[in-house]
């Protein structure tokens, strides 16, 4: 299905969120977002997504 | 000595930005030179190469508090957003709430802040709201949960130091018992020591440190600043006033013309 990953169009064969992560190589500390919400990390592999469906996944990063 | 920041006691007054600087080994060589006991990060979108680990591992290795921003967010409900995002990967209740409202000065928008604050601060979050140095706001954020006020100096990477002392001198009157925080706008360590004699418990900066030509030495110098600025605040500096008043006694003084 098609969704938007961090802004960018991907065509992706997971079907949850959790999956989601792990074919698109996300590992360690970073949180989540679908459809501007989010969504907590006990909750990813019960989070189903549909076609057109906008994630971001956010990390740590340097900040003021 | 400072106030507890919801129950922690910093080693020392300076909260220390991790954005802007040349190299991460320049990052963490200012914290380790600097001693400073808290970094402020945020988050980002994580790229395939997974940068936002790497640099997780350093702060994690620097054993300093950590608090995260929601620097760049606009709305309330974006801002609570980044707030849950930011509990989730940093493992913290506390959070640096950052509501801009405006483009060019990033003064935060007062009235989503407070009204995120209390969002946040009933979810049991620990807020140190970003705020400007009106009162009223201070009141409605304490009102709203928060423990810690933040007002700024001047806006944020500006460098000026603290425009208006005046306030800041009546916001640490009216709140003699809130934690209080000097954020953003500090550009010298002599700013730095201002907002502590004026008996601010912390200043919270970066560019003035990250953008340095030498960030680390910087940072001990501001470092230095806070806490000569903290020691004068407690010996009670004298009052200012305009005519000279001689130091040498008149009394004794040899009768010579």
């Amino acid at each position: 299905m098609k969704i938007v990953l961090n802004g960018e169009a991907r065509e992706v064969a997971a079907t949850d969120l959790a999956g989601l992560l792990g074919e698109c190589g996300f590992s360690g500390r970073v949180a989540t977002s679908l459809n501007e919400g989010f969504v907590p990390a006990g909750l990813r592999a019960a989070q189903t997504l549909a076609d057109g469906d906008r994630v971001e996944v956010v990390a740590p990063m340097q900040g003021g | 000595m400072g106030k507890s920041f919801y129950g922690v006691e910093l080693p020392n007054p300076l909260m220390l930005g991790t954005a802007q600087y040349p190299s991460p080994a320049i990052l963490e060589e200012a914290f380790r030179a600097s001693g400073a006991g808290v970094a402020t990060v945020s988050l980002r979108r994580e790229g395939a190469g997974g940068a936002g680990q790497t640099f997780w591992q350093m702060i994690a290795d620097l054993g300093v508090h950590v608090l995260p921003n929601t620097a760049g967010c606009h709305t309330v409900k974006e801002a609570v957003t980044t707030a849950h995002m930011a509990r989730e990967v940093f493992d913290t209740k506390w959070i640096k709430l950052e509501l801009i409202g405006h483009t060019d000065s990033l003064q935060p928008d007062v009235f989503q802040l407070v009204e995120a604050a209390r969002i946040l601060s009933e979810d049991g979050f620990e807020v140190f709201p970003y705020t400007t140095e009106d009162l009223i706001v201070g009141e409605r954020l304490l009102e709203a949960g928060c423990e810690v006020l933040m007002p700024w100096g001047a806006p944020i990477g500006s460098g000026r130091g603290l425009n208006n002392i005046y306030a800041l001198r009546a916001m640490r009157a009216e709140f003699p018992d809130v934690p209080l925080v000097v954020d953003a706008g500090i550009g010298l360590p002599s700013h730095a020591a201002a907002a502590m004699e004026l008996g601010f418990d912390a200043v919270l900066l970066n560019t003035a440190v990250a953008k340095a030509g030498d960030p680390v030495a910087m940072a001990k110098a501001m470092m230095a600043a806070v806490e000569a600025g903290q020691m004068a605040c407690d010996a009670d500096p004298i009052e200012a006033r305009d005519m000279a008043e001689a130091s040498t006694p008149v009394i004794g003084k040899a009768f010579l013309s």
